[in-house]
């Protein structure tokens, strides 16, 4: 694969974080997402059972990456690892990507991503827009291979990078357990009896179930993950077969699901369909995943994760298929 | 009547598959067609089967095969033709971030 690259205007420095950061800012419209009442997609319920889905690609960034892109940055700009001069460098499928090149364009630093080669050509497309270069890498190695070359171009220039690395950073899984997981807490009034959420770099499973079982021991966190090493589940990983993230703790997990990539794409529609709710394939398979929990309960409220934005895959051939 | 021996054309193994064949990156398969060759994957490797066809024995839609840098989508499907020179790719979805 040829990387991509483009020159860069020259960036004006740093704006910082605090205090100059005012409500207009794009970032502070990061988190505070709605709950999305899923209910109506499970008929065969308990009336004393509840699905709720947390609006994460209401996000500026349009997924739930905003929350770890913008903890890591702050983090990176507070300990100086990101300071005037360097640029950000990370491995991405995409919306980490997404994330960290819109808050690149609002806070004023470079940023450039690798990502394999077949990410979804919308992502690419938006990624360049807000500014960032890409380095496109091998298809047959999915994210791992760009973890790779992300890892070879910071050993020969660290001075060059910033180099959060989402998949081993702790603000990662922070980001969930000081913002969506107090979220879900507050907007479900203590309720939230279930957590269902996919894998991917599995910060959000881990900081949200955090989260939730200090407040309630008793919360029930499931996690997800593709049926098979080969899936279409883009953004989650099938662990037995892919690096494991540094920041996972599969002891948090009460039980795994599995879900095939045929389910999460027909509940992918069922949710445009029938609710109006357009979100991306990792959502739809944490609402199949929701459903199955919400189905074995008597009474109980389960909360799941709409991770991002459908628009982001209308080139996809799923949404055409019937039902 | 056909007397020609069936293509055989390298096909590149993503890395989440290659526990299936022997930890090999590529595997030398037979067949005239994208489909075929496939179809003789799973021959040499039976347990790839519940993972690359569904229970009608079609392809599962979202498994994505290459011809050289060649989605067949775009081509003939799975009666995309090859020639020797071909390279034939299964190609992972984005994991993960």
């Amino acid at each position: 694969m040829m990387p991509t690259t483009r020159s860069r205007p020259a960036t004006s420095p740093i704006r910082p974080l605090q205090p100059a950061l005012h409500d207009a800012d794009v970032v502070r419209q990061i988190g505070q997402t709605p709950l999305i009442d899923l209910t109506p997609l499970a008929p065969r319920r308990k009336p004393g059972v509840c699905v709720l889905g947390k609006a994460e690609f209401m996000n500026p960034g349009g997924s739930v990456k905003d929350r770890p892109a913008l903890r890591m940055v702050q983090e990176g700009l507070q300990s100086g690892a990101l300071r005037d001069g360097r640029t950000l460098i990370d491995a991405t499928s995409g919306n980490t990507g997404i994330a960290y090149a819109m808050l690149g364009a609002a806070l004023g630093f470079p940023v450039t991503l690798a990502l394999p080669a077949n990410a979804s050509d919308e992502r690419k497309h938006l990624l360049r827009i807000y500014g960032a270069d890409l380095i496109l890498t091998d298809p047959m190695e999915s994210t791992d291979g760009a973890q790779r070359e992300v890892k070879e171009r910071v050993a020969a220039e660290p001075d060059r990078y910033f180099y959060p690395d989402q998949y081993n950073n702790h603000a990662n899984w922070r980001a969930h357990y000081d913002g969506t997981g107090v979220e879900i807490l507050e907007q479900t009034e203590g309720a939230v009896t279930h957590f269902v959420t996919g894998l991917g770099t599995t910060g959000t499973f881990v900081g949200v179930s955090r989260r939730l079982k200090e407040a309630n021991p008793d919360v029930r966190c499931v996690s997800l993950q593709p049926d098979s090493p080969l899936h279409g589940l883009e953004g989650l990983k099938h662990l037995p077969t892919a690096l494991v993230p540094g920041i996972y703790d599969a002891d948090l997990a009460d039980d795994n699901l599995h879900v095939t990539t045929e389910a999460a794409q027909a509940m992918t529609r069922r949710l445009a369909r029938e609710l109006g709710v357009l979100v991306g394939v990792s959502g739809g398979a944490n609402v199949a995943g929701a459903l199955r929990v919400a189905e074995t309960l008597e009474t109980g409220t389960v909360v799941t994760i709409l991770c991002d934005t459908g628009m982001r895959y209308l080139s996809e051939d799923f949404w055409n298929q019937a039902a | 009547m056909s007397t020609t021996t069936p293509t055989t054309t390298r096909l590149q193994i993503p890395t989440p598959l290659r526990s299936f064949t022997g930890g090999n990156a590529t595997v030398a398969v037979t067949g005239d067609t994208a489909g075929a060759a496939i179809a003789n994957l799973v021959e040499q490797f039976p347990d790839l089967k519940q993972h690359l066809y569904d229970d009608e024995g079609t392809l599962r839609s979202f498994v994505n095969v290459y011809v050289n840098d060649d989605d067949i989508r775009y081509l003939d499907g799975p009666d995309t033709r090859l020639g020797s020179d071909d390279t034939l790719s299964i190609v992972p979805a984005v994991a993960g971030g």
